[in-house]
């Protein structure tokens, strides 16, 4: 356990007057919500100017227990909120919490274009392949034959690359961990959060109570271990027991780039404007 | 336009009329997406914000043009957009949240043919009820409705002074033909006009809630930064901002959000009338088709007939007490609008017993004539 971890409070950070929350037992949103708190904590960004914009469905509510500016806003528009709420208030640190629905689903197109534009936000998306609040509908994230209530024979649509994705429309830092490796998700979250452009990290989480029972994925432990024996973080990409690792999710930072940060170039832009047309 | 500029008077579209009244009114925040008829109102913003410091974006699609306005309004900025029908469909959504949560904010809605693609570069006045009911649940909202260029300029103003003061949208409702038609304009140069800001909280204290109100019903809004730390939501919500679904503290929510437009109707409700005090009958008319409405009143009172109008320019809420003591004692009423027939439901709402109400419609996508008006007005006035 690092110095950083011992002093970490996760209550600093809580409306805890709120309790007892809504999620689920064995739900991965709290723990994720612990390595975001936990970045926020080491980075010793000032509370008030930290800005929490999320969308609707599990990951929506995550916003409310924060203490701190939080705005729950329409299903997939946290992005598009967001945008505002940054180029308007370049001073807030803006986050924004959502999910595979609200951010691949319904929100698709705000974060494409949140990744081209580069704005210095970060997105963090919880995907739990499954559209939990509503009782446990078929999402772009859903693997390959898993049932839900509206995959009753089991689901055949191809799924999502968020972080393939994101990087393709331009983000310029990529992320995706696990619940499991809770510092390691600290660590990728802090790097988005330090990163002057658009963060994208991906975080998998889990659904024990609708998807995972759907499914007989077992117990959140079993759940999670799954996940991690389907992982190949970044440290291990070269590394020789490939075949033995057949699913390849990859973890860690996946792509980052120098792109020009969106506000500081239309502010460049505008400057350039008045030196060249005299306007003052 | 420079904060500097001196008043001057100049040609100006109605819909650059709209963008520099938003700037009069201390708009600083654009989002928009292209749409007939209502890009010139972007355009005209991409020009002249970065001028003044004020932000600029186009978004990748309406919602999100919505979405990112509200942003910019909670984070402290007086914010606007604008689009057309098919537009103005998509932006119910967070024109919704804007509602609910009572962020400030104007949509301009330039009114085009519809439905659907319909008629992007003809005028219509069919979107009557779109403004008033197009996003869902019961919900507060102000539509205003100009007739003339130099009316977009000064109601723009009025529009963020109320959105501002009332923490509610308001909706700019016009349509083509005026957004496009030029007429000449004095362009304020800010000291002859009066500009309204909301009420910023100030005490962050532990017995804070933001969205208690006091008398006027207008809770004081919190600007990130400040030291607050609230929350915002579209869920219905109790005074301290956190979502509820106890049915006390639901109604007493919900009353307050519509009850706050009653209680300030005197501020909000705005309408014009020509010779309605000795009339025996009343054109009602909003937007250009009032300037027809104007002309067929004239040429009506040559042949002796004892006609006048009512024109709303706040459309909602509609300036209901004004209306039911002008129609008092009218023997007949001539709704003229460009649709199939949507103000003409509100009208018949107040009909004193004997008075005979008719629309006239045009949903062809050209503007009523003042032929069209005066001859209805000689029907109405025969068939006593």
């Amino acid at each position: 356990m690092s110095e950083a971890d011992k002093q970490f409070n996760i209550h600093d950070y809580l409306r805890e007057y709120l309790f007892p929350h809504f999620l689920c037992p064995g739900c991965g949103h709290g723990i994720a919500l612990r390595a975001l708190l936990w970045a926020i904590d080491e980075l010793d960004i000032d509370k008030d100017r930290l800005a929490f914009v999320s969308g609707i469905g599990c990951s929506g509510r995550l916003g409310a227990y924060i203490d701190a500016n939080t705005f729950h806003v329409t299903h997939g528009r946290p992005l598009a909120f967001a945008t505002g709420l940054k180029l308007a208030r370049p001073d807030l640190e803006v986050i924004v919490i959502t999910g595979d629905g609200d951010c691949l689903a319904i929100g698709g197109n705000h974060l494409i274009h949140a990744c081209r534009r580069n704005l210095n936000i970060t997105c963090m998306m919880l995907n739990n392949e499954v559209y939990g609040m509503t009782g446990g509908q078929v999402s772009p994230t859903t693997s390959d034959d898993r049932f839900t209530t509206t995959t009753p024979y089991g689901n055949h649509e191809p799924v999502f690359d968020a972080c393939a994705l994101a990087e393709a429309a331009g983000a310029g830092l990529v992320g995706r961990e696990i619940t499991l490796q809770t510092p390691s998700l600290k660590d990728v979250l802090k790097q988005g959060l330090a990163h002057p452009g658009f963060s994208f990290i991906e975080v998998m989480s889990d659904c024990t109570e609708v998807f995972g029972r759907k499914n007989d994925l077992g117990s959140s432990a079993e759940m999670v271990l799954t996940q991690k024996a389907s992982v190949r973080p970044d440290f291990l990409e070269n590394a020789v027991d490939q075949p033995f690792r057949p699913h390849q999710i990859k973890t860690g930072i996946l792509a980052s780039n120098d792109r020009p940060e969106y506000a500081e170039s239309y502010r460049n832009h505008i400057d350039a404007m008045k030196r060249d047309h005299g306007h003052a | 336009m420079p904060d500097s500029a001196p008043s001057e008077t100049v040609s100006l579209q109605g819909n650059h009329a709209c963008a520099l009244g938003a700037l009069a009114a201390g708009c600083r925040f654009f989002a928009g997406y292209p749409i007939t008829p209502s890009s010139e109102i972007a355009e005209r913003m991409s020009v002249e914000l970065p001028r003044v410091d004020g932000v600029f974006i186009q978004m990748e699609d309406e919602i999100a043009s919505m979405g990112a306005i509200l942003g910019a309004s909670m984070g402290g900025m007086k914010a606007m957009t604008a689009t057309s029908g098919p537009g103005f469909s998509l932006k119910q959504e967070n024109l919704g949240y804007a509602a609910g949560a009572e962020i400030p904010c104007v949509i301009a809605n330039v009114m085009r043919g519809g439905p659907s693609t319909g008629l992007p570069t003809r005028p219509a006045q069919a979107d009557v009820m779109q403004a008033r009911w197009g996003t869902h649940g019961d919900h507060p909202i102000v539509v205003i409705t100009p007739d003339s260029v130099p009316e977009i300029y000064m109601q723009t103003i009025r529009a963020f002074n109320l959105s501002e003061q009332l923490r509610v949208p308001v909706v700019m409702l016009y349509d083509e033909a005026l957004g496009h038609l030029i007429e000449q304009v004095r362009v304020s140069d800010g000291g002859d006009i009066e500009i309204a800001n909301r009420k910023w909280a100030a005490d962050p204290g532990p017995e804070f809630s933001p969205y208690a109100a006091g008398e006027d019903l207008i809770p004081e809004m919190v600007r990130p930064g400040d030291g607050f730390r609230t929350h915002t939501t579209g869920l219905t919500h109790a005074e301290n901002g956190f979502p509820t679904q106890d049915p006390d503290v639901v109604e007493q929510y919900m009353h307050r959000i519509l009850d706050k437009l009653e209680i300030h109707k005197g501020l909000i409700e705005s309408y014009e009338t020509i010779d309605t005090n000795d009339a025996d009958y009343l054109v009602v008319a909003f937007g250009i088709t009032a300037r027809a409405a104007r002309r067929a009143i004239k040429q009506a009172h040559e042949q002796g007939i004892r006609v006048g109008m009512f024109r709303p320019i706040t459309l909602w809420p509609f300036p209901v007490e004004a209306f039911e003591s002008i129609i008092d004692g009218k023997r007949g009423v001539l709704v003229a609008e460009m649709n199939a027939g949507q103000l003409i439901t509100e009208i018949e709402r107040y009909r004193p017993a004997e008075c005979r109400i008719e629309g006239l419609n045009r949903i062809d996508g050209e503007t009523i004539t003042p032929r069209q008006i005066l001859n209805r007005i000689q029907e109405l006035a025969d068939r006593e």
